[in-house]
This record gives C-alpha cells, structure tokens and sequence, in this order.
C-alpha cells in the first residue's frame, strides 16, 4: 500500500510524507520478517535499539546490487565500476542531507558507530590530546563511547572524566558544567542513552565545550533511527550513527565530520584507496573523506543504507516521533502497571525505550518467559554497565520500539509481564 | 520445539526459591568467584576439602533462576565426593547441558538431570555451568581467586 502511495521508490525530497494516523499496518507490510513466528506465536519485536529490521526496498537495493550491478569503486575505465563508483558517492550524498551535513566531503563510511568514534579518538585524539588534557563524557555512555576514549587516554596520558546522572537516569547537568574546564579537550556524549532512552540536550552541551575550545563528539547510535538530525544545530563537531539501526544493514555506520576538522586530521588506518601518492619509503595521503576509508569500504551497505534513508523520509520523521512517543507513553502505562514491574530510567525526554525489572526475578528469566510468547526483548546491561551500576542492578530488560510497532504489541508485551510470576511464583 | 516448561522444570524452580547450600562457610578452605561478564551474573563457590573428598559446599552470589538453582544442586552433588570424581561429573553435566550426542543417560546424573532442556537454549548453557566452572576453579586453586573463570560460548 506504501508502494502505492509512491513512498518507497521516490526520494524523500519528491516524497509525500504520512499525514493523519499513523498507517502502522501498511508499514508492517514493507517488513517481510515482521510476518513470521517464533515459538509458534507472531514475532513480537522489541529490540530495535540493538538492531531494526529491514524494509523490502533495503533487501531489494542490495540485492540489486549484487545481482546488476558489483564491481569494486574507483577501479577506472570499465562501466560497472564506474557505475558502482557513483551509486556509492550518491550513498554519502544522501547520507549528507539526511544529517543536515553541508557536504559529502563530510562524511566517513565505517564499520559502524563504534569505529566511527574510535576513528576519532585514534585520528584527532593521537593529534590533540597530550597529559593532561582532558576528556570529558558520562556515565550513560554505551561501551562504545566510552572504552576508545580510555584507550587513548591511556595512550597520550590524558585525563578521562565522566559526569554523573541522576535517579531520573538523565544527565546531572550542574555537575557536567563543573566537570567541564579549560583543560577539557573533548567532549563525547550519547544523544540518546541506549539503555535508558534518555535524551540529551547537545546543544546546550555542545556551545558549553566550545567555549572551553573544547571539541565535540556526539553518539548518535540511538537518536538517528527516531529523530530528524542536524548536525550544524546541534552544533556538533562528530556525529556517529550506524546503517542498521537506520533499517539499513549491518557493517556500515557514519562518521560525520565538521570539514576544517577532518580535513587536518591524520589517517588511522592505512590501506587502498587512502593515499595520494605511494613509495616504498613514505606516502602522501588522499583529502577526507577517502583518507579514513583505507580498503575496499562496505560498498553493497552504502547502497542499502541510502535506500533505508530514502524509506524513513518517505515516511517522515514528524509521523514516525508522533507515533513512537504513543508507544512509549502506552508502553509506559501498561508495563508500568503490571505488579512487581520497576521502571529504570524515567527522563523527562527520551526516546522510545522502556528499560525495567520485575521485582525478585533475574531479568535473563523474564526474558525467557517473553520469548515464549515470540516476544523479542533485550535482557542484560546494554553495554553500558556503569549504567546499571549507578542503578544498583546487573542487568535490566528493556523494550525498544520503532515506528512498525503497534499497540497490540505494546499490550502482548504487558500480557507476557504478567504471566512471569505465573512461571516463578 | 522446546517449550518453557522444560528449561524451567519444577526442581529448578524450587531450587531458585529455596536455594540449598547458600551461606557462607565459616571453614572453607577453598573458594573461588565467577562471573559472566555478558550477563553480569556473579557466584562464589566456597568449599572444604579434607582427606581427598569434598565435605562441605556452599555457594553465595546473583544471578538467574537457571544459575542460582544449578548452584544449589551442584553444591548437593559435590559432597562427599573426590576432587576428580566432582571433575567427572562437571564433564556429564555439561555433555548434558550442552546436547552433546555422547551425555550419558539423565538417570545417571540424579536429580541434575533437570537441566536437559538447558540444551534447546544454547544462550543459557553458560547460566547454568558458571557455578560449576567456579567450583573447578576453586578446586584447582591454580588462579587468582579473583580471577573469573570464563564461562562457556
């Protein structure tokens, strides 16, 4: 029916995006894997912050591609290769506008966030930091924002610092000011906690940092998939995300990268396709973006994900953010409302995550009772365990919706909730 | 298709809510910690080894129903038996839990035998050998004690 409505083949910008209720059903649709069963019940799937599913149209882009049209990029004369050569250009194009970047020179295509980020800890931080210097990021920090900038405090003898956050799970803003000092030479923070949902106000941050001359990296695994992204109002100097929480596909991500940085930064991986000339005693390197993408780069994934990007604006992120925050706030209602349910996490703006506990019985357990009713949560700390230390916990459950989701959903979830003490006592 | 009701079998269920063995022993003269880093769970297992046989097990630590009850009855099982024999029997039970085609027959392993559905859910094997890996640990004594034994993949 989306197909119908042009939404899928058009690029955004010809696109119509959805207006009125949120067509939910037909969206499903364009979901092949949201028709199957688990356990003998419909997949119920909840996990969409540690990966989404895919729409029909990424599926076909990369099938497309390996069917019609591989080659390797930049391999000169022959006509797949150059046509391969300009679809992956259009890919960082696309990616640009999604993320308000004011050019493709800006963006890096990497393995994923992680990478992203540990390329700007290898690359800028090797460059800038020295003993010291400080680092400043938070205690919401997923492992990936949080261990490569220990590593590389480590290594240039630099100062890591991490501001607190409070019982509510968002950001002690008083004390990351305090934190904050002529010393701090970076600041990493998550736009959106992975494990709490919690939305950080990164403008406010970001102006903070830069007056201390301070630069600023923002983790945008979690808020890219739920919220339009402008990288110049939020006032970032990277933005990292990943292509398949974008509905896009695994081994891709995103470094964006304000161009007087990236432009002066040196390589950190070195390989094909980086270099501007080559001898055997030393080698000259290629402009950014192809200066940080050394080797043949996740040719097929750019593709896919320029097609996943095209998917999400056909929809809009005005309908999708409508209709995600409906699902939190029943999610919310009803989950909350089960007996011996504990919310973790409790932000005054967050995203579409539900992270909690049933009293007196281990998440892991919960998790097995939900999966039984073909209901895919995510039990564990979430890569972020300092989280759940603040918390007290080991481990939380947590519910992640994305725009295919539904009320029923919402409501199978409370429902498999309540048959847990059913099962423990 | 493996269904709940046999991951989560009546003993086990027991054994989570009335743990046995779980205390602190006093006398112990060996012990070890374990902990699973993916899932956080963490167990001490404390032991008395005296003239070659185990004489006392006990086992203190968070984790899920299938860990928890796992380290009760495995700290039942232990007792009175050798070092090596406690080996031997951490080998079926994990042939067990693991689907392996030589497990011995379930009526071998006594009432451990209630952790066979553990094989139909292979994220769960290591929930429910962690206790065991630490008791080897703790036996062994080649280690750190806080040094975690690494739980199986």
């Amino acid at each position: 029916m989306l197909k119908g409505l042009g939404l899928l083949e058009q690029p955004a910008s010809s696109g119509s995006p959805v207006r009125g209720p949120f067509p939910v059903e037909a969206v499903r649709r364009d979901f092949p894997i949201l028709g199957i069963t688990v356990r003998g019940r419909p997949l119920v799937y909840l996990d969409n912050a540690a990966t989404s599913q895919k729409p029909q149209a990424v599926i076909d882009a990369i099938g497309r591609f390996y069917a019609t049209g591989n080659a390797n990029i930049h391999r000169g004369v022959y006509a797949l290769s150059e046509q391969a050569t300009v679809a992956y250009d259009q890919a960082r194009s696309r990616v640009a506008r999604f993320l308000g970047a004011a050019s493709p020179s800006e963006i890096v295509f990497t393995r994923g966030t992680t990478e992203a980020i540990n390329l700007v800890a290898q690359s800028w931080g090797r460059a800038h930091l020295g003993a010291g210097d400080e680092i400043l990021v938070t205690a919401m920090e997923h492992h990936s924002n949080l261990i490569p900038w220990q590593l590389i405090a480590e290594q240039t003898g630099a100062v890591l610092r991490a501001a607190p956050i409070n019982q509510q799970g968002e950001l002690d803003l008083e004390a990351w000011h305090r934190l904050l000092s002529d010393r701090t030479r970076l600041v990493a923070v998550t736009h959106v906690s992975n494990a709490l949902g919690t939305l950080n106000p990164i403008r406010e941050l970001a102006d903070a940092a830069h007056a201390r001359g301070a630069v600023v990296v923002v983790d945008g695994a979690q808020s890219a998939p739920h919220l339009p992204i402008d990288v110049v109002a939020l006032g970032c100097d990277f933005f990292a995300c990943s292509g398949h929480k974008l509905y896009g596909p695994t081994g891709i991500g995103v470094l964006y990268g304000r161009a007087e940085l990236l432009q002066r930064m040196p390589p950190w991986q070195g390989g094909g396709g980086m270099i501007a000339s080559v001898t055997l005693e030393r080698s000259t390197w290629a402009e950014a973006p192809a200066r940080f993408e050394a080797g043949t780069p996740p040719i097929a994934e750019a593709i896919g994900l320029a097609a996943a990007l095209d998917y999400i604006d056909g929809i809009g992120f005005e309908a999708i953010s409508v209709w995600e925050d409906a699902l939190l706030r029943r999610a919310v209602e009803l989950v909350g409302a089960v007996p011996s349910v504990r919310l973790i996490g409790t932000a005054a703006h967050r995203a579409a995550v539900l992270s909690f506990l049933v009293e007196g019985i281990h998440p892991h357990d919960v998790g097995a009772v939900l999966d039984d009713e073909g209901i895919a949560v995510r039990a564990g700390h979430h890569c972020a365990q300092p989280v759940m230390r603040h918390f007290g916990i080991p481990a939380t459950l947590r519910a992640s919706f994305a725009f295919y989701n539904t009320m029923e959903e919402v409501e199978t979830l409370a429902r498999g909730l309540g048959r847990v003490r059913e099962v423990f006592g | 298709m493996a269904s709940l009701s046999e991951l989560y079998q009546n003993v086990i269920l027991e054994h989570n809510r009335s743990p046995r063995n779980y205390r602190v022993m006093a006398d112990a003269n060996r012990e070890a910690q374990g902990h699973n880093p993916l899932c956080g769970d963490q167990v001490t297992v404390r032991l008395r080894v005296d003239d070659g046989r185990i004489q006392d097990a006990a086992f203190q630590g968070s984790g899920c129903a299938i860990s928890r009850a796992s380290a009760s009855l495995m700290t039942a099982a232990i007792k009175g038996r050798t070092p090596e024999e406690a080996a031997a029997l951490f080998q079926q039970f994990h042939r067990l839990v693991t689907g392996h085609p030589e497990a011995a027959a379930p009526e071998t392993l006594g009432k451990l035998a209630v952790f066979s559905g553990v094989s139909a859910y292979p994220i769960r094997v290591k929930c429910a050998s962690l206790p065991w890996h630490t008791m080897k640990a703790a036996l062994e004594q080649t280690r750190d004690p806080d040094q975690s034994p690494s739980p199986d993949l």
